[in-house]
């Protein structure tokens, strides 16, 4: 059952940095998905390091809950190279399945049981024997905070508690990949640190962790590395701090619009970005530009602040609302 | 992609479906369990014995008689079919229970089959539980009758099927009122259930026959429960069962059509 998948190292002939001896979990090469005449997935390749967090951002409709299908073998790709845990998803879906863990975007509890019932059930798909699915089940409520709703049927958990339960049940089979598509979607801050405490106790356990979020601060926190999609592609692909410095800069300086500032920026040859009612200016010294902007374009309202994930994506995906 | 007449691959997963469907039930089990003995009750009394009353004899047995497999029979289609439409549909797009299963190492395959056969042991639990009624009023011929629970669950195989079609068609939950209405509510009449189907024209007859899976049901079931079963009950089973097979096989493709994209 444990087989090594096959393929190591480096794969892309462009900057792989990594060590050649973490194998590739899951590796993806000219990755193509149709429905019908549109494509949601347009020919991306990237892998998974085995004891990765690696993410997926994109605008609504980049294909990131597409490509997670494909990879939990529930969606079949239309064409290119998938392979997951060393296996073919067309060829060995089960075997796949086996041994990971799937948070779906939309929850799916079946209601007809209480949480209990839930991961209990569940287990029970994964073959496993009755007594070690109860254990399992009492385990992962403690490992979610949800022991007290043991016997509660999961109609009556708030959104937050549900998107727990759907963390332990993707848990009740020791998966060796975790998929969690918006594993963080409508959670408080405090449930939500709660999940990013849990994803980095599994990370720290060697579990490989794959996951889509809106979130780039919590992209920023959990991700080793990710990549940002749009229209079905992958524009970038990096540790979270290295796409900052390479696309964002290292800070921000903001002011907000005005004729004047715009005339004075274009007479300072200061090159900058038009958001809203805001101007960006990538710097790399932003005290300077922001004392030079006082004293010559008398802004109304001048921050500074470092660059973020936010910036890169903006950056790149462009700041139009997607249908 | 694949003909919807391939045969599907299937594992014994399915039965995991199966397992699941059967612990609601029984956690539900009051809410369960009278309808079949109510339902028993109502046709005996009202149908058998007050329209009975007026008849005479029907095929040279009393009418309450002549209707105990046809209340047998229309129970496993209605529990069957009921239970694959709106059941199924429901856990379906509703509860959204196949795209979590299919999550797990069970397939698509494995996840209707289990449904299917969830379907036809509602049939089987809904007859065990209707047969004691029946015995008791003295309408079915033990210990012949008992097997009324094989035949519950071929025929209740053979609904799930033909309901799973529907079920894997349909644009919303309404419009599987239009296959109970336009097709087992007139079946449920013109079957050979509540009057023989010799006093139809004979061009209904081959019809009814040829299109009405309960005709053929309720024929093998009242050879049973008036113990007398003659070799015609070959032709009738064999019906059943070619009806049984092709209806599982195509409602498992067109399912799957659906639900993997
Ligand atoms: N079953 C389907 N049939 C047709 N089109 C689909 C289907 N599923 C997804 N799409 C389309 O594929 C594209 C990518 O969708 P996908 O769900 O992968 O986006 P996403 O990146 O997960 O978006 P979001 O952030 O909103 O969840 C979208 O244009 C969507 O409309
Ligand atoms: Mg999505």
């Amino acid at each position: 059952m444990n087989k090594v998948p096959s393929l190591h190292g480096p794969v892309s002939p462009t900057k792989d940095i990594r060590p050649a001896s973490i194998p590739d979990v899951i590796q993806a090469k000219n990755l193509y998905k149709t429905f019908g005449s549109m494509t949601a997935v347009d020919g991306i390749a990237f892998s998974v390091q085995k004891g990765e967090v690696f993410g997926f951002l994109g605008p609504n409709g980049a294909g990131k809950t597409t490509t997670m299908k494909m990879i939990a073998c529930v969606s079949p790709k239309t064409s290119g190279s998938l392979v997951v845990l060393g296996m073919n998803p067309d060829m060995e879906p089960a075997a796949i399945k086996a041994r990971i863990g799937v948070v779906p975007q939309e929850t799916n509890l079946d209601p007809d049981f209480t949480c209990f019932g839930n991961l209990f059930t569940y287990a029970r798909y994964f073959d496993i024997p009755d007594e070690a699915a109860a254990q399992k089940a009492d385990e992962l409520l403690e490992f979610v905070q949800l022991t007290e709703k043991r016997d509660v049927p999961v109609e009556k958990l708030s959104g937050g508690m549900k998107r727990r339960l759907i963390l332990a049940r993707a848990l009740v089979n020791n998966p060796e990949i975790l998929i969690l598509d918006e594993p963080t979607i409508g959670l408080d801050p405090q449930a939500r640190h709660l999940m990013w405490e849990k994803l980095r106790a599994l990370r720290a356990q060697g579990n490989t962790i794959v996951l889509t979020t809106h979130y780039l601060d919590e992209a920023a926190r959990l991700c080793d590395r990710l990549v940002i999609m749009d229209n079905g592609r992958i524009l970038v692909e990096g540790a979270p701090a290295d796409l900052v410095r390479e696309h964002a800069g290292q800070e921000i300086v903001e002011v907000e619009t005005s004729d004047d500032v715009v005339a004075c920026l274009q007479d300072l040859k200061v090159p900058y970005e038009m958001a809203g009612d805001m101007i960006l200016i990538a710097t790399g010294s932003s005290r300077d530009i922001a004392r030079v902007l006082l004293d010559r374009c008398k802004p109304e309202k001048v921050i500074t602040r470092p660059a973020t994930l936010e910036d890169v994506f903006l950056k790149l995906t462009g700041r139009k609302l997607r249908e | 992609m694949n003909g919807i007449l391939s045969l599907p691959p299937l594992s014994r997963r399915a039965i995991k479906v199966w397992h699941r469907n059967l612990t609601v039930f029984i956690r539900t089990w009051h809410v369960n369990f009278f309808p079949p003995l109510v339902e028993a009750l109502l046709y005996l009394f009202a149908i058998g014995m007050g329209i009975g009353s007026y008849i005479p004899e029907v095929e040279g047995q009393p009418y309450v008689t002549f209707i105990a497999p046809a209340i047998l029979t229309i129970a496993v289609m209605n529990s069957a079919f009921f239970e694959c439409t709106y059941g199924s549909y429901v856990r379906m797009y509703y509860q959204k229970a196949f795209d979590a299963m299919i999550a797990t190492p069970l397939s698509i395959e494995d996840v209707i089959a289990g449904e299917l056969l969830w379907g036809a042991t509602r049939s089987v639990i809904y007859v065990v539980i209707m047969m004691p009624v029946l015995a008791a009023f003295g309408v079915i011929s033990l210990p012949l009758a008992l097997f009324a629970i094989p035949l519950a669950f071929l025929g209740g195989l053979m609904f799930a099927g033909i309901a799973m079609c529907f079920t894997a068609v349909t644009p919303g939950i309404d419009t599987l009122n239009y296959p109970a209405f336009l097709f087992i509510t007139p079946m449920t009449l013109f079957s050979g259930t509540f009057f023989p189907l010799t006093i139809l024209p004979v061009v209904l007859q081959y019809l009814a026959l040829a299109l009405l899976p309960l005709t053929h049901l309720v024929a093998v079931m009242r050879m049973l429960t008036l113990a007398a079963v003659t070799p015609v009950v070959l032709l009738h089973l064999a019906w059943i069962v070619a009806v049984t097979v092709l209806c599982c096989i195509i409602a498992i493709n067109l399912m799957k059509r659906r639900l993997i994209v």
